[in-house]
């Protein structure tokens, strides 16, 4: 019961955890140096050639084409993302098996491997007369060189989001809430769709999001499968790489600054998803 | 909806948390198991509804074999502890659960869903509560809405785990009355689960006792209130004071014991240990007397005293303060027991509790 006009020092020292100022204004800073700024940067780099040219080099169709390649595979990427990493997380939580921890930790291997490495990997698998590629070169699929290889890099690259957003959810999810629809006569099946995954729902958005995001900023691993020809198998980052090379800043930021707002896009609707799927702890106690 | 149970065991890994339970329940009635922590009461009510299976024993519900059945398929209303209300649904939500998911030949409409819902709601008087979610409600809301939501299958058998557990003691006492209407008024079979002795026998119209996976005892709660069958009974119903005594020709002999007020069933001669409740002890002070106050505390209403006794015997014994105004520390006194229970030499204490 603090007297209302207690002398603002007495009030400061209520305080239970001491240095507030110190980090915030930490944290505040190197958000701003390394985050903000770079950002900023962008978007004034992007303005100053102004609306007519801007619209014209994101426009044009080399531009478009990057664009839409990198949108649609990082698209394919998350859908398998989405539903294999669901039955990873399902799996590894679920069920006790020899090798559990083993596949536990593999789990990270896409994070911990250099990008590099495992376009490197990839491209020997899937070529032509490389284990994968042997087998569906015969089927006629061509993976190589195609949308199919960049959506499998982005693919391998960014399925630990998911897998490792959906599992400590999954694993704090009380049992006895599937108990009760047991006992109310639900079978496994509709358990899962009506009790687990609305429980699970605003995790995986999460894991999702992050995956698409991984995706559509993922060079490393792409470049290696992809082939890179213009038009066809060029992705987004790349031709910024490329226009920079060419000394052509404007290109390149321009193309930088379309994959910000394609990113702070998805973000903003990830976002509403989640409050939605949230809704109903809304008057929390 | 009648329920026989035969034998049952279970057992999880080296520890048998049930040892053969034998119990015969008749249709309609209320039923209480009541018991400490770790008597195996939960698992026996999670083997009725078929969240848990028996390593062996029998469950048969109206002739019908249950341990044939899934759980789903035996429509037992069961409700958790802390309720387990899908947090994602809204109280009509919740109730129409158990409908919504019935295969499409049997789910009822929407609309009769949804009178039937709604009928639930006025019955539990919880009307007003039909859009709020589980997190808006408070533990005696959330108590209602879990008892709807089990209610709306119309269950043959109603099973519930510690009911009240969660709840403060006013919210307790109202639930526990409304609990019993909803009883009577469903005529449902019904098992519910506690530790709390006061709730079982208040509500209940039989009370099993139970300790470390065994029934120890089955009757009316007044029943097992003044005759606990076994010492494990009498500790657990509160009659914590054990004292010596020798039987010989039927008589009770102790040193410093007025038995006068005491009448007990016929015991065989021969050491024994009499079980009372530290309430039901009157205290005569008597220069001769063998029991010494060596502590005395008031709670206001009671005066808690403990007495050492010959054999270096020591006792806690509670006294209305106004019979007590003359007792004080030093003072030695005479026991006068009203009411207890005989046992052959029981065990020790701390095994029998061990569990």
């Amino acid at each position: 019961m603090t007297p209302v006009n207690a002398p603002a020092s007495t009030r400061r020292s209520k305080r239970v955890l001491p240095g507030f100022g110190l980090t915030m204004g930490m944290t505040l800073t190197y958000l701003g140096v390394i985050v903000l700024l770079p950002v900023i940067a962008l978007v004034l780099k992007g303005a100053e050639i102004g609306p007519a040219r801007f619209f014209a080099i994101a426009t044009a169709p080399r531009t478009m084409a990057a664009l839409q390649l990198t949108l649609t595979a990082a698209a394919m990427a998350t859908v398998f993302n989405a539903v294999y990493g669901l039955l990873m997380a399902w799996v590894l939580v679920r069920y006790d098996f020899p090798g559990k921890r083993l596949l536990d930790a593999m789990v990270d291997i896409p994070f911990a491997l250099p990008t590099a490495v495992a376009g490197l990997a990839l491209s020997a698998l899937f070529a032509t007369n490389g284990w994968y590629g042997a087998l569906l070169e015969p089927l006629g699929i061509k993976v190589v060189f195609t949308i199919w290889g960049v959506a499998v890099a982005m693919s391998f690259t960014s399925i630990p989001f998911v897998i490792r957003a959906v599992q400590p959810v999954l694993e704090d999810l009380d049992p006895q809430y599937e108990q009760a629809a047991v006992t109310l006569g639900a079978h496994p099946f509709t358990i899962f769709c009506r009790v687990i995954f609305p429980a699970i729902l605003p995790a995986f958005l999460v894991g999702v999001t992050l995956s698409f995001a991984r995706s559509l900023g993922e060079f490393g691993a792409v470049v290696f499968i992809a082939g890179n020809l213009p038009m066809e198998t060029e992705i987004a980052s790349l031709l910024a790489v490329i226009r920079l090379e060419e000394y052509d800043y404007n290109g390149a930021s321009v193309i930088a600054l379309m994959l910000l707002l394609i990113a702070l896009l998805l973000l903003a609707v990830s976002n509403l998803m989640q409050a939605q799927a949230l809704r109903y702890k809304g008057g929390g106690s | 909806m009648s329920i026989t149970i035969r034998n049952l065991t279970r057992r999880f890994g080296q520890t048998e948390v049930l040892r053969g339970i034998d119990l015969e329940i008749r249709s309609g009635e209320l039923v209480a198991l009541l018991g400490p922590s770790g008597s195996g009461k939960t698992t026996l009510l999670k083997i009725i509804a078929g969240l848990d299976w028996p390593d062996a024993g029998q469950l048969t519900v109206s002739n019908e074999d249950w341990l044939a059945k899934k759980a789903q398929e035996r429509r037992t209303g069961f409700v958790f502890q802390h309720y387990a209300l899908f947090p994602h649904m809204n109280v009509r939500e919740n109730i129409a659960f158990g409908l919504r998911v019935l295969p499409a030949a049997q789910r009822p409409a929407e609309a009769d869903i949804a009178g039937r819902v709604a009928k639930l709601l006025h019955f539990l008087q919880i009307d007003a509560l039909a859009y709020r979610f589980p997190a808006e409600l408070s533990g005696g809301q959330r108590q209602r809405v879990a008892l709807g939501r089990a209610l709306a299958i119309d269950p043959e058998v109603l099973l519930l785990d510690e009911p009240f557990g969660a709840l403060d003691a006013q919210v307790r006492r109202d639930l526990r009355r409304w609990l019993r209407e909803v009883h009577d008024a469903t005529g449902s079979t019904t098992i519910f689960v506690t530790h709390d002795q006061e709730e079982a026998f208040e509500l209940a119209d039989r009370v099993v006792v139970m300790g470390a996976g065994r029934i120890e005892q089955i009757g009316r709660p007044d029943e097992i209130y003044d005759n606990p069958a076994t010492p494990f009974v009498a500790r657990f119903l509160g009659l914590t004071v054990e004292l010596p005594v020798v039987v010989r020709g039927g008589r009770i002999e102790a040193e410093g014991l007025d038995i006068s007020a005491l009448t007990l069933p016929a015991h065989p001669d021969g050491p024994a240990t009499l079980f009372l409740r530290p309430a039901d002890i009157g205290l005569v002070p008597d220069p001769r007397g063998s029991y010494r106050v060596t502590e005395l505390s008031s709670t206001g209403a009671l005066l808690r005293l403990r007495l050492e006794g010959p054999a270096d015997c020591s006792i806690e014994v509670e006294t209305p303060r106004r019979l007590g105004q003359n007792l004080a520390v030093g003072q030695t006194v005479l026991l006068r027991p009203e009411a207890g229970q005989i046992f052959q030499q029981a065990a020790p204490r701390a095994i029998a509790h061990a569990a």
